[in-house]
């Protein structure tokens, strides 16, 4: 038995880590396209300070440490390229608090979206958060380390921006505290202390987030989607835009697939819409399908398709039954609204060479500031070639992502390559100078986000 | 191409023009209903054909059988007046596509009941009701191919249906069935009324589901204990194809011992869900659909119903909400069937 080995078992006990084949293979991949790359070791903390101890045993070993939350990117963000110490975070998964006033909660980083909403409706049912299309078993730290959106994206933008404070293991061992938390206040807020802006977006590539305060959000007692379809791609952007500026909607999604049949070559729009009481859901209704979106309906380009209580998340995993074999894989994009008809017909193409049956979505971020735009792409997980043939529509889709002017989300890594190479050179080398001084050993998450 | 059997002599010696005259959507005066359905029937524009609910009340209330909704429907799409926006009726004619491979077929050499298109429901056909019977359609993946196709008509897109629903019984026909239980009234009148009225050949003997029910529960009459329960029953438009039988709705209820609520919006009278009302074209669509299912469970409440009873799921899926909201519980006839004879429901939730 190795002493890295022995180390990390007197660290979290020798139930917590493992160095067996079997369990290192589970770890070698996530669900996407990315080549496999095995861990040496696999441990599972419980708290910060155990944290802490493995991240100053990697330092001085000089060991990588890759942390994984739900392991739900789809992108190999936490697929350990460089092999060392695969950091399975899911066991420090409490719920330290619920502020019901200040709506906020404080989190560890192993706190999944299905923990987080059930703990809420079931505690405090005044209170939501933004859940994303991610499965529930993603974790609320592994989504705004990657600048996650959510149901509540167009009130209230991405869930990176709802953090109120963070505490992190910094990759030499430290542990630091942003936000209003630092200064011995509760997790109330992140502003208005200084900006140093150093983890979230860095893939955990600067640090181990330990604790998050996340924003909460009011739920209300009546939540439902209503539907709406269009044939025509290019009304989508003034849609979008007509919607927002309703200003009645929780969450405003945009799609288009070509499976099931019935979705094929149409925008389907979903509008969440939440109301207190039949009084205040009719007005909502009457305001966005009878005011806003009457017109299309009266010209025949647009229908109404009826409003459901209840939220059913955008399920994009769905994808991964078009084709035998169950694999899928997304590129992701922050984008101009404007930009959908082309995301669109763009994103038809690239399917279409590569035989995927093709599956759009864009979800309005903020009041149509921006847009999430996404192309799935369905694979075989058994079948090489269908995964090549994934792996080169995605990597066509990230250089289109650029063409277009958007931004790739959650790039792996050859979209990060993309990334770097247009990338302005003065902030290409402060990003670099930041990296050298938080992760002098380069020991965090190696491969991902790295500036030569 | 098959053409609708439509007799314009019907409409010139008819005293009632009931079709119209009896329309729930669109005040008529005998005079005018004659001359819009003639003029209907000789393919010109008619304002019957843009204020139309598709509601298919008209096939019952013309006493002649002549069809008065099938020729609106034919018309609507060979003038081009769609009662619904365009994409809706892509999103439509897109769905009844089948696209999961092909059916399974196996030969019964008996009685089969057809779920259609409603493969997920496969739990109200559950239980000792269907003793006997084999269910086909269950899986999810191949349910388009035995999809009636009739709802086009709500979208003024017949040739779909002209197009379609012979390949649907070609498949149908294959199991070798000796009777087909159709699931859904819709299909029931797609076999017995639409292909009849259009001269579809149809190489099985379709029973309705109501009818079905009723011979088993004489059937198992031993094991039925009263549900007394106070009920309100909701017509799908669907009905309106085989008004014949909706007479087992109260010979199924009283079986059972159900008490059919005397109520405003019943039988001949009916109102529709208003599923196929609210995703129309004409102003105030959405809204007065919503206007119509209140009042409907106004009604229902006013006469004291405890249960509404369903029969189509797509008037389930629309108006079931509204009604459990207003304190009356929502059931598939089958299931208040299954209740009556000792067994747990499996959607009596």
């Amino acid at each position: 038995m190795d002493s890295i080995y022995q180390s990390l078992a007197a660290i979290v006990d020798a139930e917590h880590v493992s160095d067996r084949p079997e369990e290192l293979y589970i770890y070698s991949f996530d669900l996407g396209t990315a080549e496999p790359h095995r861990p040496d070791y696999v441990v599972s903390p419980e708290t910060t300070v155990q944290v802490q101890e493995i991240v100053r045993l990697a330092n001085r070993e000089n060991i990588p440490v890759v942390p994984l939350g739900g392991g739900m990117s789809l992108a190999g963000l936490a697929v350990p390229l460089r092999g060392g110490i695969l950091l399975d975070l899911k066991r420090m998964d409490r719920i330290i608090e619920v502020n019901e006033k200040a709506r906020y909660a404080v989190l560890e980083c192993g706190v999944s979206q299905g923990q987080l909403t059930s703990y809420l409706e079931r505690h405090h049912p005044h209170l939501t958060h933004s859940e994303p299309g991610a499965p529930p078993a993603a974790t609320i730290v592994g989504n705004v380390v990657i600048h996650g959106q959510g149901d509540l994206a167009h009130p209230y933008g991405f869930n990176s921006d709802m953090v109120n404070g963070l505490e992190v293991v910094l990759p030499t061992g430290e542990v630091c505290s942003f936000g209003s938390c630092a200064v011995g206040a509760s997790w109330f807020t992140n502003h208005p202390m200084p900006d140093v802006g150093l983890f979230l977006g860095w893939c955990g590539t600067t640090g181990i987030i330990t604790k998050l305060s996340i924003r909460l959000l009011p739920a209300k007692r009546i939540r439902g989607i209503g539907r709406f379809v269009v044939d025509d791609e290019g009304l989508v952007p003034e849609i979008f835009y007509k919607l927002t500026h309703t200003q009645m909607a929780e969450d405003i999604i945009a799609f288009s697939s070509a499976i099931p049949p019935f979705a094929s070559k149409l925008q389907h729009f979903t509008v969440n819409i939440a109301a207190d009481s039949e009084k205040e859901l009719e007005l909502k209704q009457q305001i966005i399908w009878d005011d806003t979106l009457g017109e299309y309906i009266k010209r025949g380009d647009g229908a109404y398709l009826g409003f459901t209580r209840s939220l059913e998340r955008p399920q994009i995993s769905k994808t991964s039954d078009y084709k035998k074999g169950g694999g899928f894989e997304y590129v992701g994009s922050i984008m101009p609204i404007e930009k959908y008809p082309e995301c669109y017909r763009r994103g038809r193409e690239i399917s279409e060479r590569h035989d995927i049956p093709y599956t759009v979505t864009g979800r309005c971020i903020g009041a149509a500031h921006s847009m999430m735009f996404a192309w799935t792409y369905a694979f075989n997980r058994a079948d090489p070639k269908t995964i090549e043939g994934a792996r080169n529509a995605l990597h066509e889709t990230d250089r289109l992502v650029l063409e277009l002017g958007g931004v790739i989300w959650k790039p792996g890594t050859f979209g990060q390559k993309l990334v770097l190479e247009r990338l302005d050179p003065n902030t290409r080398d402060l990003m670099k100078k930041i990296k050298g001084l938080l992760d002098p050993k380069g020991i965090m998450n190696p491969g991902n986000w790295e500036i030569p | 191409m098959y053409e609708l059997k439509f007799d314009p002599e019907l409409c010139l010696h008819c005293t009632t023009q009931a079709c119209l005259t009896r329309c729930q959507y669109m005040e008529i005066d005998g005079e005018t209903a004659q001359k819009e359905i003639l003029k209907i029937a000789r393919g010109e524009d008619s304002f019957v054909l843009h204020e139309c609910a598709t509601c298919y009340a008209c096939e019952e209330y013309c006493t002649f059988g002549n069809h008065p909704y099938y020729l609106i429907a034919e018309k609507q799409e060979l003038l081009g007046i769609s009662p619904v926006p365009r994409p809706l009726i892509q999103r439509a004619v897109n769905l009844g596509i089948p696209f999961r491979g092909q059916p399974e077929i196996k030969e019964i050499n008996g009685p089969v009941l057809n779920i259609a298109a409603f493969s997920e429901l496969t739990y109200l056909i559950q239980g000792k009701l269907f003793d006997g019977v084999t269910p086909i359609s269950t899986d999810e993946r191949k349910m388009f191919h035995y999809f009636c196709q009739l709802m086009y008509l709500h979208y003024g897109r017949d040739s779909v249906i002209k197009e379609r629903l012979p390949r649907i019984i070609e498949t149908i026909a294959k199991h070798k069935p000796t009777e087909v239980v159709c699931f859904h009234d819709e299909c029931y009148g797609a076999y017995t009324s639409y292909c009849k009225a259009h001269g579809i050949d149809v190489p099985f003997r379709p029973v309705h589901f109501y009818e079905y029910l009723y011979n088993r529960l004489v059937e198992l009459k031993e094991m039925i204990r009263p549900v007394n329960l106070k009920v309100a029953y909701q017509r799908p438009c669907s009905s309106r194809l085989s008004p014949d039988k909706h007479l087992f709705v109260g010979r199924i209820f009283d079986l059972i011992g159900a008490e059919s609520v005397k109520r405003e919006f019943v039988d001949e009278n009916a109102l529709c869900c208003a599923g196929a009302i609210e995703g129309q074209k004409r102003e105030g669509s959405r809204k007065g659909a919503a206007m119509q299912q209140q009042k409907n469970v106004e009604d229902m409440k006013r006469a004291g119903a405890e249960v509404c009873v369903f029969n189509c799921p797509a008037c389930f899926q629309t108006l079931g909400g509204t009604v459990a909201r207003n304190g009356i519980k929502p059931v598939h006839m089958s299931d208040l069937c299954r209740l009556a004879i000792g067994e747990i429901p499996a959607g009596w939730r």
